[in-house]
């Protein structure tokens, strides 16, 4: 029997393997492929204070090992959060993490409240990343002394487990992850998607009804992979990596480079089962390799083996 | 119905023309029960530039062999790898997905509508209508003579009308142009094809209080309702194509 297990403080989850924010829906779209329960846990869709119809089409182009999209937050809004998604994950055995976006601090602050009342909520992702939105998003996560703000406001309303999730783009992103430490983050995700763009050159326009958009897929993961080392040597707390896995091999570099765990994102469209296939092949790689704990090879490479 | 990811074998890949072909798909287990308008989503392996899977209409169904059909056309890269797929050869499907055109009631007078690759799904609901007791008339739309595809199989079903836009087989100009608009009457049409079609035959049904629904084809990545980029903007908000639609009644769209 291998040890899957990692936790974040006392938050317990019975392996390393989450699913990204946005990428799953909110679960239940990937009931008919596979068991929820199974994963270690699930980031649900961003969702903000009020509701959002989100970019206009086309928002969404495929590029090479990977795909743009600028989805731009839509959800509709906390008040129906509550009411309608929040009963239909109850009955996951699995720690369920809502993403939280907002345009001012304030609306940050207001969906800590809110969700630190939900019991089955065992953490928060603050999504200071999202570079599809024209107010907040990105703009929290770009800027050293907001960062450092709305994590401080957010730590000090919400009582469960605070993840922040990073922006690639920026000059140094270790600042940012020492900044958000400092506030009382008990975890870091990272990375977001990276600012990018494409031209429809048959239709001499750019791709994306607002030009730019995030970047994901294999194609961004050594840049991914490269933050999450630098990150996880950084600081303290536990760092969840993410960028461009989509496979075993891809999760355990992550591992091995200092993450304590991964999300899956984009492989999950193009395979909705990846989640699980790739926690199988975690489990077996450690079985071949005779570890008895995940824990054993987070970091691997930067010790003195 | 439970939507399935599977490996399924090709036993057949009939070349249409320059821009067409069937992929025949052999059921592992027995297939499911398809609703018309429905798709698959087809994964392309070989390149790194055909990431996402392809969103394909079924075509046709055959329950006794337990096969199905996807008529796709060369658009790029993706269906250009899956044009030269062979027999024996296997394609990962994550299916049945998406809604269905809604069944008329048996009195009901049907025209179903396609052009171009908009004939996909219209194989699989004429036959599905006919089998539940009514005939559609079917009016298909092609650019010349010789892009005319699978006017057999539609022939077999009901009355075919045909427009080319060079007038080198059926009626000269666009499927909106045709004179069965004018000589028949409907209470119901079913379309399917470029966007201007589409519209043009959605403001001709407003006009005359004909139900009328489309299937749209719009960029999607998951197919099954998580990143929600293949929204339309319809009177009840963005909805998603892919599990929304693809079919839509246009009083629904604001088009």
């Amino acid at each position: 029997m291998v040890n899957l297990a990692f936790s974040i403080g006392d938050l317990h989850f019975k392996n390393p393997v989450l699913t990204a924010s946005g990428t799953f829906g909110n679960g239940s779209e990937f009931d008919d492929f596979l068991d929820v329960s199974r994963l270690g846990g699930i980031v649900l869709k961003g969702t903000t204070l009020e509701p959002r119809e989100g970019n206009l089409y086309p928002r969404m182009a495929e590029t090479p090992s990977g795909m743009l999209n600028a989805v731009g937050l839509q959800n509709k809004g906390i008040d129906y959060f509550e009411k309608f998604i929040y009963p239909r994950i109850l009955n996951y055995n699995t720690n369920i993490i809502v993403n939280i976006n907002g345009s001012y601090i304030e609306d940050y602050i207001a969906l800590a409240e809110r969700i630190n009342r939900l019991e089955k909520i065992s953490a928060i992702e603050l999504n200071i990343s999202c570079p599809n939105v024209k107010m907040g998003g990105m703009a929290f996560g770009t800027n050293l002394a907001s960062a450092r703000e709305v994590t401080r406001e957010v730590r000090s309303v919400y009582s469960k487990k605070l993840i922040v999730k990073l922006s690639p783009n920026v000059t140094n992103i270790v600042d940012f992850a020492r900044v958000v430490e400092e506030e009382g983050a008990d975890s870091i995700s990272l990375i977001n998607t990276l600012l990018g763009m494409a031209v429809d050159v048959v239709n001499m326009k750019p791709s994306l009804s607002t030009v730019t958009g995030g970047l994901s897929g294999p194609a961004i993961k050594p840049v991914a992979l490269r933050m999450v080392w630098q990150v996880a040597n950084a600081v303290k707390i536990p760092v969840i990596g993410m960028g461009g896995i989509m496979s075993a091999s891809d999760a355990l570099e992550f591992l091995l480079a200092g993450a304590s765990a991964v999300q899956i994102g984009t492989a999950s469209f193009i395979d909705p089962q990846a989640s699980v296939k790739i926690l199988e092949g975690i489990e077996n790689y450690l079985i071949k390799k005779g570890f008895s704990d995940l824990k054993e090879i987070v970091g691997y490479i930067n010790r003195d083996n | 119905m439970a939507k399935r990811i599977e490996d399924l074998k090709i036993i057949g890949n009939k070349r249409l023309n320059n821009d067409f072909f069937i992929l025949e798909l052999s059921g592992n287990t027995k297939i499911p029960d398809f609703k018309p308008g429905q798709f698959a989503q087809v994964r392309v392996d070989g390149s790194p530039e055909t990431f996402l899977r392809r969103p394909i209409s079924i075509h046709d169904v055959d329950y006794e062999k337990n096969t199905f059909k996807l008529l796709i056309q060369i658009a790029g890269k993706g269906t250009k790898t899956l044009a030269e797929l062979g027999n024996g050869d296997i394609l990962n499907l994550i299916y049945p997905l998406g809604n269905s055109f809604s069944l008329p009631s048996e009195n009901e007078k049907v025209l179903l509508v396609g052009g171009g690759c908009g004939i996909a799904p219209l194989l699989f609901l004429a036959r599905y209508l006919k089998s539940n007791g009514n005939v559609p008339d079917i009016l298909l739309g092609f650019r010349n003579s010789e892009r005319i595809i699978e006017f057999e199989e539609y022939l077999k079903i009901g009355t075919v009308f045909i427009t080319t836009e060079d007038g080198s087989m059926g009626e000269k100009g666009y499927v909106t142009s045709h004179s069965v608009f004018s000589t028949r009457q409907y209470n119901r049409i079913c379309c399917c094809g470029p966007d201007t079609m589409m519209k043009a035959i959605a403001t001709y049904c407003k006009n005359r209080n004909i139900v009328c629904e489309v299937s749209l084809e719009n960029l999607m990545a998951c197919g099954i309702g998580a990143c929600l980029c293949c929204i339309i903007d319809t009177v009840k908000g963005n909805l998603c194509t892919c599990t929304d639609g693809p079919v839509f009644n246009v009083n629904d769209l604001k088009w």
